[in-house]
């Protein structure tokens, strides 16, 4: 059930915050949740990555569909050296995940330095 | 335990932001770059974009509507033209932010800015240039006047307006792609623009190559590689008009002989900046006598660098004034090739040089005065400061002459061992208002108001070609042009003696021009204007082929429609190999040549003369031609430690075609006599090869081996927002002047009929973003040689079919 939680509070406070800040507000997010929501450091990790990676993961994909991928083949290129837009969504959302995972778990490891 | 996990989980997370958001490791911050809510798939436009808007904004006078029509061109209706300009200001940011401030940042020297130390070398030059002096006199002349600074009030706060909404996500993506900000724009930045656009098409010199090549060659010599007039030039002012006697005899000064024609020394500068000579144009307006409707028909088609948001941008204004309807400069306001209800208008380059160097002697290392006419003259002195992106500034000390900048001294040239330097005499540094002559062109109504609209225009020089709806025709090659004894300018000149300097320039009403000539239309190419009977001493630049088509093609044409005109525009008739063929196929000895060799040498003699694009024998045509320029020319180019500039392809063509012993054939490094026969044999042997390679590779169909691409401006480091391997045909010396990456910028016939007939096509899309489906979406029509039909809009047109958004623009106060 935390699992659960934490993934949808990541995706939605992650969508909040970037409203306002930038890139690294996930890492706030993944600070936030992994500090708040006590599960085992690695369901921390997991959790907030699938949360972050499934939010820049679908939201890239449908701006990116609607724009018939003109964008991201040519960016593709760019990043990955190959015309692959499906490469280049799963390429954000890695590092949105891994940005906010690594957050949630060094958030979890924080957590567990004040707890005696 | 718990604190070396916390520990580790820290720095890692430190490692990200450091990789992910900072420009240390990756070339790319990939965290900010695709970050989903300000990176780049905010750029991604949707396919269904409403581009349809309201907007309230301060500085405009009234309200003003924008009907964007399929093509995503603007229809800006405003009452007040000055609100037009705020318009178009606005819109113009909105579709091309990036590339008006990339191209005015060029023009200040100022690309280390934001692509650090790499640009240092490019930005000295344009500053030793005088280029942001030069923005400074032509701002103080344009903010003289009331009616342009008013329009380039209204134009640099409109685009204000539309910078100050933008937020981080909205910027354009070259800025997330190289990190930075866009900075305000202002009137200096539209003044540095059009000195851009000058050095584009005025900034082309030979002087050093020139004083170099007489040195090492002597005067007879010299004349043959490099003569001022083609044996096969067609003018743009018709052979055998009549010219008036000079204002004034133009002498040398005494003495030039010894110290300007056979100077002692020679001098070596490499100048790594210049810009492409085939920067040109096409333009011819035909009389309504030639015509099927009996209205004239103006076609206008600009060769530039092909590039990506292209130079252009698509538009109309439509005010109480005038309905003016073109393309435009994104950094400019008003239209600059284009129509309007009475007149049309278009531009090529007139190539005449108005560039020379003087060599100055300092008195010392300060560099702080000079010797001029027997004493030491003080130089002014401009600090610029290159501020380098990620290094320390760079500082750069410019002397001022009385000539202009000293452009090349010992500190900025290695090669200039001695206290040598060169001041810089440059039309382009003079004071003028020359958007005055676009503001007042938009406006006119017939030929007086063209000829009033011109004269406010002093460089780059340009051929000014004019129709109207009454009947009437011209062209005037217009710009200041300097008066120049015969030989001035061709070399390095000395900067001691004021009797070297310009004596003035040539008076207007002398420049060449035509208005409704007998012949019934008025053309140019970039051909030089007049022939050897014009009374000036007019050095420069010029095309020859282009000119000989379209002059021979229009004679033989009556009833001519709007078709026939873009057929001539995408005419690709090869009138050189006409010329050449016939010499490469008498001397080529057959009888020496095996299966190979005689099979490319029969493609070409059986080529039908047409660069199309899947012709074979083009391709083999010029690489035979070349191998036998290289043959000829490169053992005597290549005598001396810096080899000399290359001789005009004429030059060869001619030589050949006069005297088959001309003196530059033998191969001077070997000890045999090499005569035509040989070497026309051997040039299609070396060819061979070469043309071998090519057809395994399967690149011998010229549109395949000239691969036309439309590179974005950045080049080679975003080749993916490229368009590469299209397949056009064209080249180098034909109407359609398509080259690999360079070519008709803007393809434009207009039929001064009522109502207007209007067609016309660039090689880009209205959207500068590489995340748009208008990036690039006329590029397959303009490949294809085809045209929009223009939607001349009037106010009755607003709920027309064609029209497919409205943005509108109220005023605040």
């Amino acid at each position: 059930m935390k699992f659960l939680v934490s993934i949808i509070i990541s995706a939605l406070l992650s969508y909040a915050l970037g409203l306002f800040l930038p890139w690294w507000s996930v890492m706030i997010v993944g600070l936030c949740i992994g500090f708040f929501i006590p599960q085992k450091r690695i369901m921390c990790f997991l959790s907030v990555f699938i949360g972050v990676a499934l939010f820049w993961g679908c939201f890239a994909f449908f701006i990116s569909n609607a724009n018939d991928h003109i964008l991201a083949k040519r960016v593709a290129v760019l990043v990955i050296k190959k015309s692959d837009p499906m490469l280049l969504v799963l390429t954000t959302a890695m590092i949105g995940g891994i940005s906010a995972g690594v957050a949630a778990f060094t958030g979890r490891s924080l957590a567990i330095l004040f707890k005696k | 335990m718990k604190y070396v996990v916390f520990t580790i989980g820290l720095l890692l997370n430190a490692a990200l932001v450091y990789v992910l958001g900072t420009r240390e490791v990756l070339p790319i911050p990939l965290g900010e770059f695709l970050s989903v809510q300000e990176g780049i798939w905010q750029n991604a436009e949707s396919v269904d974009h409403d581009f349809s808007e309201n907007l309230n904004l301060k500085d405009l006078n009234g309200k003003v509507d924008v009907y964007l029509d399929e093509r995503l061109v603007p229809h800006i209706f405003a009452e007040d033209e000055n609100d037009a300009y705020f318009v178009q200001g606005f819109l113009h940011a909105k579709f091309r932010l990036w590339q008006m401030e990339f191209q005015t940042f060029a023009a200040a020297g100022r690309l280390s800015e934001f692509v650090g130390d790499k640009a240092i070398q490019f930005d000295r030059n344009q500053r030793r240039m005088g280029m942001v002096f030069a923005a400074e006199n032509a701002l103080s002349a344009m903010e003289r006047d009331d009616s342009t600074k008013a329009a380039l009030d209204a134009y640099t706060n409109g685009i204000n307006a539309y910078i100050s909404t933008l937020n981080k996500a909205e910027l354009p993506i070259e800025y997330k792609l190289l990190g930075y900000m866009p900075e305000k724009w202002s009137n200096f930045k539209s003044a540095l623009f059009t000195k851009q656009m000058t050095y584009t098409l005025a900034g082309y010199d030979k002087d050093f190559e020139y004083t170099h090549a007489l040195k090492l060659l002597g005067e007879d010599n010299f004349q043959l590689l490099y003569p001022e007039i083609a044996d096969s030039l067609y003018p743009v002012i018709a052979k055998g008009t009549p010219y008036s006697e000079p204002l004034a005899e133009i002498l040398p000064p005494p003495g030039a002989d010894s110290v300007y024609f056979n100077r002692k020394d020679t001098i070596h500068i490499a100048q790594d900046f210049k810009p492409n000579p085939s920067n040109g144009s096409n333009n011819w307006a035909v009389s309504g006598s030639r015509t099927r409707s009996g209205k004239p028909i103006l076609s206008n088609d600009p060769h530039l660098s092909l590039s990506l948001p292209s130079i252009w941008f698509e538009i109309q204004l439509h005010t109480k004034a005038f309905n003016s309807y073109g393309v435009s400069f994104p950094g400019l306001p008003g239209v600059v090739i284009g129509f309007n209800d009475s007149i049309a208008f278009g531009f090529t380059n007139a190539g005449r040089d108005v560039k020379d160097y003087y060599e100055i002697k300092f008195k010392d290392q300060s560099k702080s005065s000079y010797w001029f006419n027997d004493e030491w003259e003080k130089a002014e002195q401009r600090i610029e400061t290159i501020k380098v992106k990620g290094a320390k500034d760079v500082l750069d000390t410019v002397s001022y002459t009385l000539f202009g900048p000293v452009m090349y001294d010992k500190s900025f040239k290695t090669e200039l061992t001695t206290d040598k330097a060169y001041a810089l005499r440059w039309v382009a540094h003079d004071t003028s208002n020359i958007l005055k002559m676009w503001l007042l062109l938009n406006r006119a109504k017939n030929y007086e108001d063209y000829h009033h609209a011109i004269r406010h225009f002093n460089v780059p020089g340009q051929n000014m070609i004019f129709a109207s709806h009454n009947g009437d025709i011209a062209l005037w090659q217009q710009a200041t042009f300097p008066l120049r004894w015969k030989g001035q300018g061709l070399f390095v000149m000395p900067g001691y003696d004021s009797s070297y300097m310009w004596k003035g320039f040539i008076p207007m009403e002398e420049n060449p021009h035509s208005l409704n000539p007998a012949s019934g239309y008025v053309s140019s190419a970039n051909q030089r204007p007049a022939d050897s009977t014009y009374p000036y001493f007019i050095p420069g630049s010029y095309e020859v082929y282009r000119a000989i088509t379209i002059n021979k093609k229009l004679d033989g044409m009556y009833n001519i429609t709007s078709n026939d005109m873009k057929a001539l525009q995408n005419d690709n008739y090869n009138v050189f190999a006409e010329l050449a063929r016939p010499l490469l196929s008498k001397y080529v000895q057959r009888d020496q040549l095996n299966a190979n060799e005689s099979k490319y040498l029969q493609m070409v003699e059986s080529w039908n003369l047409q660069n199309d694009p899947n012709e074979k024998g083009v391709t083999s045509f010029h690489a035979w031609w070349d191998s036998l320029y290289n043959n000829i020319f490169m053992d005597d180019l290549h005598q001396s430690t810096h080899s000399l500039v290359r001789p005009e392809k004429f030059v060869l063509l001619e030589a050949l075609a006069r005297d088959t012993a001309f003196r530059f054939i033998d191969d001077r490094n070997t000890s045999q006599q090499e005569d035509i026969s040989m070497q026309v044999t051997s040039a299609l042997k070396k060819a061979t090869s070469y043309l071998t390679e090519l057809e395994k590779e399967d690149k011998l169909e010229w549109a395949k081996f000239k691969n036309t691409t439309v590179y974005h401006l950045l080049k080679t480091s975003t080749l993916p927002f490229a368009r590469s391997g299209i397949m056009n045909g064209g080249g180098n010396g034909i109407v359609n002047a398509t080259q690999h990456d360079h070519g008709p910028s803007w393809r434009m016939v207009i039929e001064m009929t009522h109502p207007i007939h209007a067609y016309a096509v660039y090689p880009g899309g209205q959207s500068g973003n590489p995340g748009s489906k208008f990036y690039d979406n006329f590029i397959d029509t303009w490949a294809k040689g085809e045209y929009f039909n223009l939607f001349y809009m009037h106010t009755e047109d607003t709920n027309a079919d064609q029209v497919k958004w409205k943005m509108s623009f109220n005023p605040v106060l």
